[in-house]
């Protein structure tokens, strides 16, 4: 190493305030929480439908766009965060008639959706990029000023999902979304309408998004038309991460609450983790970067581990010519 | 019970791929009439069942079943009539979800599915019992997922599924033919058991022409996408594998070539 590089590193490292990053956290695991939220928006689809939703990023801005233009328009946050749900709902629908009525690929009909709602966004923001909402003047049912409070907060709205999600999946309904992903040939066949499935699956799943879109609004009071850009790639990341760690505790006795509360802990995970390199200096420009490198690593991980297992170096190695 | 008649369909119609796939395929099932469909490949066995369960419309011809006409009734909607057991024992159950969450999705075919428990309890304890027909311990492993099955047994759980609303008509695609033969037989008998008890009226599609005699009370041939030859009664019961062969060939004026069925003589 060259001794300038040595000497940067020094005032880096020299530059460093363990206080610091302590202050960061606890915002850091709100902002892991409703992005939990969002995520286990991410999991009813990417899990249970198996169906990629890229719609998301769009939603994810929706929600914080309605959220913020309601609640400035003198509705309060409970009602503004209702509507933004609904906002989401409508956004799924679109993604899901795309994909069943006319046809189009899953992960296009999301993409068409995304790009559509840039423009509606921009619209319900009154052309604005960025719509502000001040906490002095509003009564925001969560913000970073708060931070306790937030956490609490976060953690209430966490945990109402977390209860709704696990009681509708167990119903003949969600019973009958989870039968459409495990094998629609099947779902078919015990009379199940596997397009009205995937439609009510992608309404809900953008739902929570745009719920949990409306609580970032809230949290960091403002809506931005880039709020959810890359929104998918933290989704995946949270529920990714969250698998690996829940089979590393729990193994083969996860169960549906725990991959629902894994899916949360991904999420704190996740912005801890960004909290941690962001003050270990990273650039900020960097971050997309790192989390798409983040989300590939966790996403390759089961499968090297698979081919660790069985790979046709190690059939060499075990057989082939030499050893016979 | 059935009544499928003059049933047409062509696939990849107007193209240098275009296959004449059904090509008036009739047959009448009386209530409780065991039918075995055998044929050689590509003859239009599979597309006959696919047919009936309206995997796509036909192209021409009516399906009725028990009087109703389902013609233009979609897969899932049909699915309330019928019950089926596919050929590759994946296709029939849902690998990641419970022996006891697959069984109470067949419990819910073609009724509405709400908001419900997804499995009762009452539920649960009725499947234990029904489990035990099975005689394969299943009843005791009723929270496993299905992917954990062998094969065998993911077939006998799919009939048990397919079976567990009576259907008007059961359809079975070649459902032993992924088995080994020890397998096969056993499911084949667990069919049998269950068709008697339940005197369903039943179409099941095989290659082995030693199971298409013993089993049944009717047999059809096909070829070409129509059906050739319509055995029923004592004339089945007496039928062996060298009249069936001689019967092709009479009816069909070619020579009955299938190395499937002529190896699993």
């Amino acid at each position: 190493m060259s001794p300038s590089l040595v000497v940067i590193f020094g005032d880096i490292i020299m530059s460093l305030n363990i206080a610091t990053l302590f202050a960061a956290l606890p915002g850091n695991v709100a902002q892991g929480i409703i992005w939990g939220i969002m995520a286990l928006g991410v999991y009813i689809t990417f899990r249970l439908l198996d169906f990629a939703d890229l719609s998301v990023d769009g939603s994810f801005a929706t929600g914080g766009a309605v959220t913020v233009v309601l609640m400035l328009a003198g509705f309060n946050s409970g009602a503004a965060l209702a509507i933004a749900f609904v906002a989401g709902v409508l956004a799924g629908l679109v993604t899901g008639v795309l994909h069943t009525c006319l046809g189009i690929p899953a992960i296009l009909s999301g993409i068409l959706t995304q790009i559509a709602l840039y423009s509606v966004n921009l619209n319900i923001m009154g052309g604005k990029a960025n719509t502000a909402i001040s906490v002095d003047k509003f009564n925001l049912v969560i913000s970073l000023r708060y931070i306790d409070k937030a956490i609490i907060t976060a953690c209430i709205f966490a945990a109402i999902v977390m209860a709704l999600m696990y009681w509708y999946f167990g119903t003949e309904q969600g019973s009958a979304i989870r039968a459409t992903g495990a094998n629609p040939a099947m779902s078919k066949a015990q009379g199940i309408n596997i397009d009205m499935m995937k439609v009510i699956a992608l309404s809900i799943s953008n739902g929570l998004v745009a719920l949990s879109g409306g609580l970032i609004a809230q949290y960091q009071g403002f809506a931005d038309i880039n709020m959810g850009r890359g929104a998918i790639v933290i989704g995946l990341a949270a529920v990714i991460i969250g698998e690996v760690l829940g089979n590393a505790f729990f193994g083969k006795r996860m169960n549906f609450v725990l991959k629902l509360l894994f899916v949360v802990i991904g999420g704190i995970l996740y912005y801890v983790i960004i909290g941690i390199v962001l003050w270990l200096k990273m650039p900020a420009n960097d971050l997309k970067l790192f989390q798409a490198i983040v989300v590939a690593i966790f996403l390759a991980v089961p499968h090297i581990k698979n081919k660790r297992a069985s790979s046709f170096g190690k059939a060499a190695k075990r057989g082939g010519i030499k050893n016979a | 019970m059935l009544n499928a008649v003059n049933l047409q369909k062509t696939f990849n119609a107007g193209t240098v791929n275009e296959k004449v796939a059904l090509n008036g395929a009739t047959l009448c099932l009386e209530e409780g009439e065991f039918c075995t469909v055998i044929g050689g490949n590509g003859a239009g066995k599979s597309t006959f069942l696919n047919a009936l369960a309206g995997v796509w419309p036909v192209d021409g011809g009516s399906i009725s079943l028990d009087g109703i006409d389902v013609t233009g009734l979609p897969e899932y909607k049909r699915a309330k009539y019928l019950g089926r057991v596919f050929q590759d024992p994946m296709t029939g159950t849902a690998a990641n979800m419970q022996i006891d969450e697959n069984l109470a999705l067949a419990k819910r075919r073609g009724g509405h599915r709400g908001l419900g428990w997804g499995v009762t309890k009452a539920e649960r304890e009725e499947f234990h019992e029904l489990l035990k027909i099975l005689d394969l311990g299943l009843e005791d492993r009723m929270t496993s997922k299905v992917g954990l099955l062998s094969g065998g047994q993911r077939q006998a759980l799919t009939l048990l599924m397919a079976t567990l609303q009576k259907p008007k008509l059961l359809l079975l695609d070649e459902h032993t033919a992924a088995l080994d033969p020890k397998t096969a037989a056993k499911v084949l008998e667990t069919t049998e058991k269950i068709i008697q008890e339940q005197n369903l009226t039943t179409m099941m599609v095989t290659h082995n022409m030693r199971d298409a005699i013993v089993h049944g009370n009717r047999l059809i041939m096909m070829n070409e996408g129509k059906v050739i030859l319509n055995i029923c009664g004592e004339e089945k019961k007496k039928l062996t594998i060298e009249d069936l062969l001689h019967k092709f060939e009479e009816v069909s004026g070619t020579e009955f070539t299938s190395d499937k069925e002529i190896l699993s003589r």
